[in-house]
């Protein structure tokens, strides 16, 4: 290592990896319903889509967790997404693309995509 | 060098800045007593006896390391709770020491008892505990451990590692347990010891002492069929004088002879003789070694630890080994032979006893593979100085109200440069004074060799005789010894002609003589004061060179025919073996 | 990428509790469920709550499970890892709130807590350089070599006012500004004190364990700023796990360039090597560690001159605790004033803490200097256990003395410890309650000091064996008033005298219990009684005749049949052949038996 900026690359390379080990300080969670239903319907790939999106992005304080039956079972895949101190938004029959596209516009652009949403499935 | 100017027991002096605590109180004439410091060798701060006050420090501090390098530095030796503190450490000591000092040999010129008396110590058992019992070591040739008389000064471990470089004595098991010993528990006998007995000359306690052998002695005296021979070292006489209170360096020679007359010997010689005999021996050894060009540097054989360290720990060196006997060996040797033909009777019946500086003699005196009668050894007996003086005071002898008296014939005259033997670099000069006159052949107009003289540990020199560049050096003190030597095999230096002497200063240091306590070894530089004496008695002897000794001319005429000659060889010469280092 | 961390702690302690068949068990379960891509598996050094290993956090969820054991796996990595439902029962109960979860922060255990140097245990693979690297791992060192100059440095550290954490508590800024003159002059080194002695104590094996790379990084930035290019880390040969983590962390930061020549492209280098000690709790003291890289016989030397004179090999040295140098990079990237602002106004910062004893949450406590040793023993530590009252707690190890239930409120910090005769000492801190008989406590401490004791100086040597003599000779019966006295007087004797630090603190066990609970001292010595029933010689076991039905189970079980008596009368125990050993005790249905 022949100098600091080479130091810098890799901490930033790796504050991607680990950064979701820190307890309070995720500024968004993604929490992906992960029951008996969403893992028949898929639910698996939507969450890995959404953690390598989020890595691809650059973003390291979003967590991605797991969650069990939400009781909407027809509507699984669903992923709970919460920015800050927003309110929670429900995105319902998920998919990998489409979990591209939340990562793109919500989570870093800051507009929820509706036509994904609950409300909209209704 | 620069003063700093302190406060000592509330009045003012200046003392030398940088000086320890107990260097600058002893310059303004304070004493503060210790038992583990000596100077140049141990310097440790272990025994807490020195501790003493100083005004602002954290806690007490112990004057034997303590630097006095802040101006106005406040210094208290003698408060009730420094005096309060040594007696609990005396009493400490105690504890655990074997406090039977009627039978101790040190007794009366023991450190420990001066200072139990000094500070009025009157409950012995105070701190009765447990005690470690330890076996005496008794297994070298020449000296005994006792343990339970052992302070752990580490006095001895330092010479023997730091001055002598042999290190094979050393602290083992840790608290309570400690105790000294070889590694691996081995006895003394067992390892690698060169019997120097330096570790003897440094112990304040009679934790290390000399095997006694005067009872042999006085045995042969007393045995009528015996004739009993006695030779001195140069050493002897200036170092037994020191034994009845004499001031150090005070020569005796009249009253050593006397003493031993009076002690019943049949024939008081001086080893001065043979000294003179081996310069005859070793010069002609040296001058044949260097025109052949062969086995350089010729190193002298004269000291019995250095040969045990050459044994040991430089084999390799063997070859370069003078092949003559030492002194003491020499003597013993025409004193079986020589002698025994002069006096028409049996070798078996001469008893010959030698009194030396040193403790390794009694090593050499075993030495019987070339002894100059088969089945006979050169010497019988070796004494030690302190060994002689203890027949002495048992003898009831007035040792400095004697009268001077002179040594007998044949062996009674020694030249200067037999006598300057005692101090390093004096059996160069001797060696050289001699070497001169034959290889130029012409008679020396000054018979002072100043450059191998003084207490450095390694001295060198050229000579230029007669066109011939002869390149010396000295060596005294095994680690000296040891400097010397690593020189020479890397090719660093090159040399012709090398004197070592395994004790540092030379023998008037030797492991045999009076003890001087830490309290004046540390103020006094006891082998220069010692040696002055030796040079100032040769400058006052008629003969000065050992080739002018009549005594030696008349040997030669005799008995050996010339230095170098076949029966020279057969008695006066020796060989060495190869020892292993564990 | 993984979707989450899953953390299990390698420490010392976990480890021993089988936290690796943890990890192997949890490694296989994540491959059987396919899960090898979204989970990745870390093993981490210690996380201070040592009472309740082995320990897991899972995160980003943060969930902490405690006492996991290889059988709780399979049902962890199906139901939380795979479905997304933390295993309730198996979480660290505090954490438990109703159908909350609580963070581990708002635990009683870490709620008080501030880990400045344990920062990154339990967080970090400290067998990973990236990772230490993604917590801000070198910029510190980079920070000093491209940013500050040395005597920056030094004052950097004198504002923060860390003062030594091996027990010391001497200005560490002070410590280095001694030994930087004649930079680039002369050889000088830099050494790390790891040879960690106080029985209990683990804070600078944590430390080692978890985060080795702290150390080294502090040792270059110390190289960097005394002018140094070599240092030592001597650390003790029983923390194997800590010595096979240095090694690795020092390979990596050699490989990455971060130690050896021209580090970051400067012309500073530095390099560092492992010296192991041998056993010997005297090798902890500055100059006898020295004495003993030297290779020579460890004991110390006395001072003047000081090792930032005169150090290892006679060269300036400057020699730091662990706990110390894992300080010295957050206060360069984070500033002295930030350091400052915690702890009190001459003890700033924290201070790692190993909690022992008669405790509930046993383990490793980071705490602000000048917390309260209530607040460490009742909210951190969960108080006493059994119902049992505190008695005292011993703080500083074999070095340190005891404070009392009615000084409870004393703050920890350097000045207020030794206001009231103990020390703060490296961190150790053991709890004791109404059961521990603290004549007994003195001579356990003693006998240590005395084991360890190197032989040199004769107070130490001869006296902590003496004082050993006299305190045994009163924990059996047989001692006088005298022996008190005595015994004091030998204590300030050993203190005032002693060569070295070992000496000089040895007593303060004694001295600090014969202050507080002489009265327990003088029950041993004219009662002949032991108050808390420990010290066995002066203990006798009766049994109360009322109460004895005479079941004989006592006498059936008394391995010496000490016990007599016919069947459903009362028995009696025979004093001169009981060996106390309390079976019978134990056997006794009824109550019947007492200790006195």
């Amino acid at each position: 290592m022949k100098s600091l900026e080479e130091l810098r690359a890799i901490k930033a390379q790796m504050q991607m990896k680990i950064g979701i080990r820190n307890d309070d300080s995720a500024t968004a969670h993604v929490v992906v319903g992960m029951a008996t239903c969403g893992i028949a319907a898929g639910a698996r790939a939507v969450a890995t889509a959404f953690t390598n999106e989020i890595a691809n992005a650059g973003l390291n304080t979003v967590a991605v967790t797991l969650s069990g039956c939400a009781g909407m079972c027809a509507l699984e895949p669903i992923v709970e997404v919460t920015i800050g101190d927003a309110e929670k938004v429900v995105y319902v029959k998920m998919d990998a693309e489409k979990a591209a596209r939340v990562v793109k516009e919500h989570i870093v652009g800051g507009n929820v995509v509706t036509e994904y949403t609950i409300a909209a499935a209704k | 060098m620069e003063k700093i100017n302190v406060k000592i027991n509330g009045r003012e002096y200046a003392v030398t800045k940088g000086a320890t605590v107990l260097e600058a109180c002893r310059e303004v004439g304070i004493d503060i007593p210790t038992l583990c410091y000596l100077k140049d060798i141990n310097a440790i701060g272990a025994c807490r006896i020195c501790l003493v006050e100083v005004v602002g420090a954290r806690g007490l501090v112990a004057a034997c390391v303590y630097p006095v390098d802040k101006e106005g530095m406040e210094i208290l030796t003698n408060t009730p709770k420094v005096i309060a503190a040594r007696k609990t450490t005396l009493e400490l000591i105690l504890s655990t020491h074997n406090r039977k000092c009627l039978s101790c040999v040190r007794s009366g010129n023991c450190e420990l008892q001066k200072l139990c008396r000094d500070y009025g110590i009157e409950n012995e058992t105070r701190f009765e505990g447990e005690v470690i019992h330890y076996d005496i070591d008794d297994t070298a040739v020449h000296m005994i451990r006792d343990n339970s008389k052992c302070i752990l000064c580490r006095r001895c471990s330092a010479a023997c590692a730091k001055l002598q470089h042999v290190g094979v004595i050393g602290a083992n098991d840790r608290g309570f347990k400690t105790h000294i010993g070889s590694a691996f528990e081995a006895n003394l006998g067992d390892v690698a010891c060169i019997s120097c007995g330096q570790c003897i000359n440094v112990c304040p306690t009679g934790a290390l002492y000399e095997k006694d052998e005067t009872a042999k002695v006085f045995d042969a005296i007393n045995d009528p069929e015996k004739i009993v021979v006695v030779q001195t070292a140069p050493s002897v006489r200036v170092g037994l004088g020191e034994a009845f209170g004499m001031p150090i360096g005070t020569i005796v020679t009249g009253k050593m002879v006397a003493a031993l007359k009076r002690l019943g010997f049949d024939g008081v010689f001086d080893t001065n003789f043979t000294a003179d005999l081996t310069i005859m021996e070793e010069a002609t050894e040296f001058l044949d070694r260097y025109s052949k060009k062969e086995n350089l540097p010729l190193i002298t054989s004269c000291s019995p630890g250095w040969i045990k360290f050459c044994e040991h720990y430089h084999p390799d060196m063997i070859p370069n080994l003078s092949s003559c006997k030492s002194p003491q060996g020499m003597f013993g040797a025409v004193a079986k032979t020589y002698y025994a033909e002069k006096l028409g009777v049996d070798p078996a019946k001469i008893f010959s006893v030698s009194i030396m500086p040193c403790t390794a003699k009694k090593f050499e005196a075993t030495r019987v593979d070339h002894s100059a009668v088969e089945g006979l050894a050169d010497v019988d007996v070796a004494l030690t100085v302190r060994e002689l003086a203890r027949m002495i005071d048992q003898a009831g002898i007035r040792f400095t109200e004697l009268p001077d008296e002179e040594f007998d014939a044949p062996f009674g005259l020694g030249s200067g440069a037999g006598t300057i033997f005692g101090a390093t670099g004096g059996v160069m000069e001797a060696a050289l004074r001699t070497a001169a006159e034959v290889v130029t052949g012409k008679p020396l107009e000054k018979l002072e060799f100043h450059d191998v003289r003084g207490v450095a540990g390694i001295k060198e020199a050229t000579y230029n005789l007669a066109g011939n560049e002869i390149r010396v050096a000295v060596a005294s003190g095994i680690e000296n010894a040891h400097q010397l030597l690593k020189s020479v095999k890397s090719g660093e230096k090159q040399y012709d002609f090398i004197e070592i002497m395994a004790c540092p200063g030379g023998c008037v240091n030797g492991g045999g003589q009076p003890i001087q306590p830490a309290s004046v070894r540390n103020f006094v530089d006891v082998r220069a004061v010692r040696a002055a004496a030796l040079y100032k008695d040769d400058e006052s002897l008629p003969v000065r060179k050992s080739h002018e000794n009549p005594d030696i001319t008349r040997i030669y005429d005799e008995y050996f025919g010339k230095p170098g000659s076949h029966k020279a060889h057969d008695i006066l010469h020796t060989g060495y073996v190869a020892r292993p280092k564990y | 990428m993984y979707r989450s961390h899953v953390l299990v702690c390698g420490g010392t302690g976990c480890t021993s509790s089988g936290s690796q068949q943890v990890i192997n068990t949890l490694e296989a379960e994540i491959k059987k469920n396919g899960l090898e891509e979204e989970i990745k598996v870390i093993r981490t050094g210690c996380f201070g709550l040592c009472a309740v290993g082995p320990i897991m956090i899972v995160y980003p969820e943060g969930s902490f499970y405690s006492r996991v054991s290889a059988d709780d796996i399979p049902e962890i990595v199906t139901e939380h890892l795979l479905k997304g439902r933390p295993v309730k029962r198996l979480l660290y109960e505090e954490t438990v709130d109703g159908d909350n979860i609580k963070s581990l922060n708002h635990t009683n255990f870490y709620f008080k807590q501030n880990r400045v140097a344990l920062r990154n245990c339990g967080v970090i693979n400290p067998e990973n350089i990236d990772e230490y690297i993604a917590y801000n791992g070198y910029e510190a060192l980079g920070k000093c070599l491209t940013e500050y100059t040395p005597d920056e440095v030094i004052q950097i550290v004198l504002d923060s006012g860390l003062r030594g954490r091996g027990g010391a508590g001497f200005p560490t800024g002070l410590k280095w500004k001694f030994a930087s003159g004649n930079r680039g002059q002369v050889q000088k080194y830099v050494c790390c004190n790891a040879d960690e002695g106080d029985p209990g104590a683990f804070m600078d094996r944590s430390v080692l364990e978890g985060d080795p790379h702290s150390v080294l990084e502090a040792m270059a930035i110390a190289g960097y700023a005394i002018g140094a290019n070599q240092g030592y880390i001597y650390v003790r040969a029983e923390y194997p796990i800590a010595v096979a983590r240095l090694e690795i962390a020092i390979k990596q930061a050699r490989e990455y360039g971060l130690l050896g020549k021209n580090i970051f492209g400067t012309d500073f280098s530095f390099d560092i090597e492992l010296r192991l000690g041998a056993g010997a709790f005297v090798c902890g003291e500055e100059t006898a560690l020295m004495t003993s890289i030297e290779g020579k016989r460890g004991e110390p030397r006395p001072r003047p001159p000081f090792p930032a004179v005169k150090g290892l090999f006679g060269q300036p040295t400057i020699l730091n605790n662990v706990e110390t140098y894992a300080n010295i990079p957050q206060i360069i990237l984070k500033g002295a004033a930030w350091f400052a602002g915690m702890g009190t106004e001459k003890s700033k910062g924290t201070k790692v803490f190993a909690l022992g004893g008669k405790i509930h949450n046993v383990g490793l406590v980071e705490v602000p200097m000048g917390t309260t040793l209530r607040e460490v023993v009742e909210e951190i530590g969960g108080g006493v256990p059994n119902g049992k009252k505190f008695k005292a707690a011993q703080t500083g190890g074999p070095s340190g003395g005891c404070i009392p239930a009615h000084l409870i409120d004393t703050p920890l910090d350097y000045e207020s410890m030794a206001a009231i005769g103990s020390i703060v000492g490296s961190g150790g801190l053991i709890v004791m309650d109404e059961d521990n008989c603290m004549v007994d406590i003195a001579k356990f401490f003693l006998e240590f000091t005395m084991d360890e004791s190197c032989g040199k100086c004769t107070p130490c040597r001869i006296g902590t064996k003496r004082l050993y003599e006299l305190l045994d000779k009163i924990t059996k019966g047989q001692g006088t008033m005298e022996d008190l006295d005595k015994m004091e007087e030998l204590c300030n004797y050993i203190k005032a005298n002693s060569l070295c630090g070992l000496g000089q603190t040895a007593p303060n066990p004694v001295l600090s219990t014969l202050r507080y609970f002489r009265d327990e001292y003088i029950a041993h010595v004219q009662d002949k009684t032991c108050p808390a029933g420990v010290c066995k010689d002066l203990l006798s076991y009766e049994i109360i005749a009322d109460k004895c039905k005479g079941c004989t189970a006592c006498a059936r079980n008394c391995p010496v049949s000490a016990i007599s008596g016919k069947v459903k009368e009362a028995h009696v125990i025979d004093k001169t052949k009981c060996i106390k050993c309390g079976a019978c005790v134990e056997k006794c249905k009824f109550g019947a038996i007492i200790k006195k």
